[in-house]
């Protein structure tokens, strides 16, 4: 059977369907996402929240509750918690983030440990499982994902102000700080979305990947955070359709395709230099 | 000459440290004003303090026929942020920035922004800059940008925060002279924060010497009497420290 005929088949499973909807919707919220994030230097936020959410996760297994609706309001509030931390004098950002991180996968640990150890279950919410995503979950990440996107749209040229310069923004009246605080509560909406495709230790690099591999080559605002959506769109569907036919974790198989494509553009930046 | 700014009686604690101590002037149209003193006067503050960032702890500033946020003031900031050439950023995309304070959500730039962002290229001669990445300028040209950014909702004050320390001595001599030709022309009132009292005298009308509080008020040529006063604060802060 050649590649055509198996990606022809994997298309026929509902499952495969709803990994690449559920898919590329997180591909384009955290690529959107990504470029405010990577240039205000809070990628790491993302990191943190994703940690957050491992915790979560382990909350809602041991209860028998849906991870997802149990996770999003925790993971909100978290990314609520580290804004105001890092808004704080006397405690450095990164070092907050450390903080609520570390304490996150902690309780994670103790909670898993509660309910009898680390368990297949918990396994693919950590890398990803592309058979796990359920109807209600698809429903529930295209209502989010539809929301986050047009938050962004909507609010593109105030995001664009308060990453360039914040002050300069603040000057001109725009809410600086209510606009850190959408992009801090769009991102943990995001990661909480990703957690089933990619998994929680791996979500943080669907914000960060596409966006460093769009820089190598843009020039302008917008072309950075079209190519960058296009980057997390390509790497989430040829991830997804190599993790069916090798069998590997869907996060990891988009996590490396994701790097393939950073080599790419890298080298690409190169030879046009030349 | 109307006014266009009156501070009165402004006081700026920062926690337990007084920065400012009872400032009271006024800003008329036209003016152009160079506003000097040591590292510490409390420059900085005051014009933070002007522009709303900084809460003033009392006194009041009045803002007459302009809105602080909606078009009135301009403002060039103390250090380039686009030092980061890493950021991706068109010129025109920079300068658009300049026009969203005036803009209700959803905020988008139109055919008539598009016009105002050429015709302030071409005021200050960068134009042909329009769609270059900010990171690739040089810090004269990003200078000039940021400039940009600051005058193309036509304020009517336009604050600019030490805006040469940066360039090489050709590069702002240029820059000063533009200045000028926006203050004599352009019908708007300057206030330029700068160190270098040599150069500011020369081009504005006015100067503005703080030491925390105002020390001197009033026009540029008659300033020249004072110059011994000012190495006399800088000595009197040196005994303040040593104390």
């Amino acid at each position: 059977m050649d590649t055509i005929e198996i990606i022809k088949e994997a298309f026929g499973y509902s499952f495969m369907q709803r990994a690449m909807i559920v898919g590329t919707l997180i591909a384009i919220s955290s690529s959107l996402l990504g470029v405010f994030l990577v240039l205000k230097k809070y990628s790491m936020i993302g990191d943190g929240l994703a940690h957050v959410s491992f915790a979560t996760v382990a909350i809602a297994l041991l209860l028998g509750a849906s991870p997802m609706l149990v996770s999003i309001p925790i993971v909100v509030i978290a990314s609520i918690f580290i804004m105001e931390l890092n808004e704080r004098a006397g405690i450095h950002g990164d070092a907050a983030i450390g903080l609520v991180s570390s304490f996150s996968v902690a309780l994670g640990v103790m909670i898993s440990s509660i309910a009898g150890g680390f368990n297949v279950d918990l396994f693919s919410y950590l890398f990803g499982s592309i058979l796990a995503i359920k109807a209600s979950d698809m429903y529930l990440s295209i209502i989010l994902a539809i929301v986050v996107i047009s938050l962004i749209v909507f609010f593109y040229n105030d995001l664009f102000a308060v990453t360039h310069d914040e002050s300069f923004a603040r000057v001109i009246g725009i809410k600086t700080k209510r606009m850190n605080y959408l992009i801090a509560t769009l991102t943990a909406i995001t990661i909480v979305l990703g957690i089933r495709v990619v998994g929680t230790m791996l979500i943080s690099s669907m914000i960060v990947f596409p966006t460093v591999t769009a820089l190598q080559i843009s020039r302008s605002f917008k072309s950075t955070i079209i190519i960058s959506a296009i980057v997390s769109v390509l790497a989430v569907i040829i991830g997804v359709i190599g993790s069916y036919i090798f069998n590997f974790p869907s996060g990891a198989s988009i996590v490396m395709i994701n790097a393939v494509l950073f080599i790419i553009f890298v080298s690409l930046k190169k030879i046009v230099r030349i | 000459m109307s006014k266009i700014i009156e501070v009165k009686n402004l006081n700026i604690f920062y926690g337990q440290q007084q920065v400012l101590k009872d400032i009271t002037f006024t800003i008329e149209e036209g003016d152009y004003i160079g506003l000097v003193g040591a590292n510490g006067s409390g420059k900085t503050t005051l014009v933070k303090a002007i522009l709303g960032l900084v809460p003033s702890t009392s006194g009041t500033i009045q803002y007459y026929g302009i809105d602080r946020y909606q078009q009135g003031v301009g403002y060039l900031p103390q250090v380039a942020v686009t030092g980061n050439t890493l950021f991706p950023a068109e010129v025109h995309e920079i300068v658009g920035i300049g026009l969203m304070g005036s803009k209700k959500f959803p905020k988008k730039i139109n055919k008539e922004d598009n016009h105002r962002i050429d015709d302030i290229l071409r005021r200050l001669d960068i134009y042909h800059l329009k769609h270059k990445k900010i990171g690739d300028l040089s810090g004269g040209q990003q200078q000039r940008v940021l400039l940009a950014r600051a005058m193309v909702s036509k304020p009517k004050l336009l604050i600019l925060d030490e805006p040469t320390s940066a360039l090489d001595p050709k590069v702002r001599t240029e820059f000063f002279k533009l200045i000028k030709d926006i203050n004599e022309n352009d019908n708007t009132s300057i206030v330029l924060v700068s160190h270098d009292l040599g150069s500011i005298k020369k081009c504005s009308k006015k100067i503005m010497l703080l030491d925390r509080e105002l020390m001197y008020f009033g026009s540029s040529d008659d300033f020249t009497i004072n110059v011994n006063f000012v190495e006399g604060i800088h000595d009197h802060m040196h005994m303040e420290v040593t104390n």
